[in-house]
């Protein structure tokens, strides 16, 4: 009995956790979603999401962020496996997580002074032959930046996967006579496939409401739902607006949880 | 467990000597008791000497604070804990804050000084009379660019942004009312416009311009404007007296077509313990000489008549930072327009912002 006791006490700072963290915040945008810029019940929010303003940006925030993630994906596996077979696995390691340390806000001021038209970019590109661009405010710099920024956390759950692989699995398939490239296609990747899908779960899902970034290094030239709810609750104050693409985020994510997750199950 | 505590006791102690050090610390500086007046105020927005004087002039201490927005500023007064005697308010903030009832009416009695203030800025449409409210600065919104990188080419008009010849080269101030306010400018009507025809002539006449604009930024677009990363900007005269300090090739302009006037304002808000000490620093800083010695080291156009005999002539005939009356009459501050048709502009902004090039 008093097990049982001790044990339901132990259980309340997370009770407690999960409802003032989690539940409250979600029902109050829920609720918030509801109301129009006057404080008046109304639906007109939901409507007004499904028109083509904001479809398109959520269209062009998958976009980015599919872009991101995908690239992401390519550069860190890679070099995950290059990182698992150095000696001193560790080190490298950290010197890849060390950038992550690094305010996101002053990575970005330090990108705006490389990518500038009189930055070091551009004097690379000159002495090179390619002359002058413009890098900063484009498509590219805004996704290049934002790879820069996620590829740690892409890297370290395929590292981690990696690094827990059995290495005789892979002598065993080279025994059998497989090409290198099959042991990877068939044996390798298979076995890190979790790795991969959360790397990409939290990629995809922060690219997907990537607000400063939009800004600072894409001079608004880029909109994502982030951007959207930033100014709404920052300098339009219509809140319902705001939570509705918030809503719509939250019911996106959850959707992309589950799809990423069944998939497991079947595997 | 008996370590734990003793590790918390410690914790709590030593917290409790130090908050009494503090307190004594500041009433042997005068910090409390009555003499004092605490000034909040945006970041280097006042020469330190006047401060000086003043105590000198009054034996009033000075406690100065600095904001770095209005919206901060107005957070940290509404939540109260704070004693702030004066505040230094944008015009439209002036308007939302009288509606929280956040101020305290002023007492014109005090404030002999306030004859000084030109009347053309006084009794304006965000405050009847002054009631709460004393002008401190004021300036405009206008272009900033460079003559170098436009091969010596002269900006007087908005509607000489839309010139093909200059694509890619605008940056543009990341505000709704400000970019709207072009729009609307560029085509005669009036900046506080609500009539959703205009609004949307206005944002059609914006995606026009899509091509020449680089980018939408922040505060950053100082520095990017000194470093020469585009040859055009849409900016707060405030800014562009900042950046041609930083840049001695770059001008500045108000659009012939009008523009906006921005005002910033001491008040008196809610918060004040020392509601006298207030008045007397208002009517001090409304002196001409230390209004003219103030404008001086801030750089923005002061709303003192009598302090611009004290003003190098150079300073006070710059027509871009002291326009004439024909223009001054074109500029418009901006309204109030409610909440529903701010909305209608910042969706606007928004459709404008998605206008792919």
């Amino acid at each position: 009995m008093e097990n049982k006791l001790t044990r339901n006490l132990y259980k309340i700072p997370y009770l407690l956790w999960i409802l003032v963290f989690v539940i409250v915040p979600i029902a109050l945008v829920v609720y918030y979603s509801f109301f129009d810029i006057e404080g008046h019940f109304s639906l007109g929010n939901y409507r007004k999401f499904f028109t083509p303003v904001y479809l398109q940006m959520t269209v062009s925030s998958f976009w980015y962020a599919f872009l991101i993630t995908a690239i992401s994906l390519i550069i860190a596996y890679p070099t995950a496996l290059l990182l698992t077979k150095t000696k001193h696995k560790q080190l490298w390691l950290l010197l890849i997580i060390v950038p992550s340390w690094i305010n996101l806000l002053l990575k970005a001021y330090a990108f705006i002074g490389i990518f500038g038209t009189y930055g070091a970019a551009n004097s690379f590109l000159k002495v090179i032959g390619i002359g002058q661009q413009q890098i900063l405010f484009t498509d590219f710099s805004f996704v290049f930046v934002s790879v820069y920024i996620f590829i740690p956390f892409m890297i370290l759950p395929i590292f981690n996967s990696l690094n827990e692989l059995n290495p005789t699995l892979i002598d065993a398939a080279n025994d059998l006579g497989a090409s290198k490239w099959t042991t990877f296609r068939r044996v390798i990747f298979p076995l890190t496939i979790d790795g991969v899908k959360s790397g990409c779960q939290v990629t995809f899902i922060p690219a997907l409401s990537l607000f400063m970034l939009t800004r600072l290094i894409a001079g608004n030239r880029v909109i994502t739902l982030g951007t959207a709810i930033e100014q709404h609750f920052l300098v339009t104050q219509d809140w319902g607006m705001g939570s509705t693409i918030a809503v719509f985020l939250i019911i996106i994510m959850v959707l992309i949880m589950v799809l990423t997750n069944t998939k497991k199950r079947g595997v | 467990m008996n370590h734990l505590v003793r590790f918390f006791f410690i914790i709590a102690i030593s917290s409790a000597i130090i908050l009494y050090a503090i307190s004594s610390l500041n009433t042997s500086q005068g910090y409390s008791g009555g003499n004092t007046v605490t000034v909040y105020n945006w970041g280097d927005y006042i020469d330190e000497d006047l401060i000086k004087k003043f105590e000198k002039q009054t034996g009033i201490k000075v406690i100065y604070e600095t904001f770095d927005s209005n919206e901060a500023m107005m957070t940290k007064i509404e939540q109260g804990g704070t004693n702030y005697d004066i505040a230094v308010p944008s015009e439209y903030m002036i308007d939302k804050m009288r509606q929280e009832d956040l101020l305290i009416p002023l007492d014109h009695s005090k404030l002999p000084n306030l004859k000084n203030i030109d009347p053309r800025f006084m009794d304006l449409p965000f405050d009847p009379e002054n009631k709460y409210s004393v002008p401190y600065f004021w300036g405009t919104v206008g272009i900033v660019y460079n003559p170098k990188m436009l091969n010596g080419k002269k900006i007087t008009s908005w509607n000489d942004l839309w010139d093909p010849e200059l694509k890619n080269q605008i940056l543009l101030i990341d505000g709704a009312r400000e970019v709207m306010g072009m729009g609307l400018n560029s085509l005669g009507y009036s900046l506080n416009d609500t009539n959703r025809k205009h609004l949307l002539e206005a944002k059609n006449k914006l995606d026009l311009l899509t091509p020449n604009v680089k980018a939408i930024v922040g505060d950053e677009i100082k520095m990017l404007m000194v470093n020469e990363e585009a040859s055009i900007g849409l900016v707060w005269s405030g800014d562009a007296s900042e950046i041609m300090y930083e840049n001695e090739d770059l001008d500045y302009v108000v659009p012939k077509e009008g523009s906006n006037l921005w005002f910033d304002n001491m008040v008196i808000p809610k918060t004040a313990k020392n509601i006298e000490a207030a008045h007397k620093f208002i009517n001090f800083m409304l002196d001409p000489k230390v209004a003219a010695q103030n404008t001086d080291y801030v750089g923005y156009s002061t709303p003192n008549k009598q302090a611009l005999k004290h003003l190098d002539k150079e300073v006070v005939e710059d027509e871009r930072f002291y326009p004439t009356p024909e223009l001054t009459k074109k500029l418009e501050v901006y309204e109030n327009l409610g909440k529903r048709n701010l909305a209608a502009y910042n969706e606007l902004f928004l459709q404008f912002k998605m206008h792919r090039k």
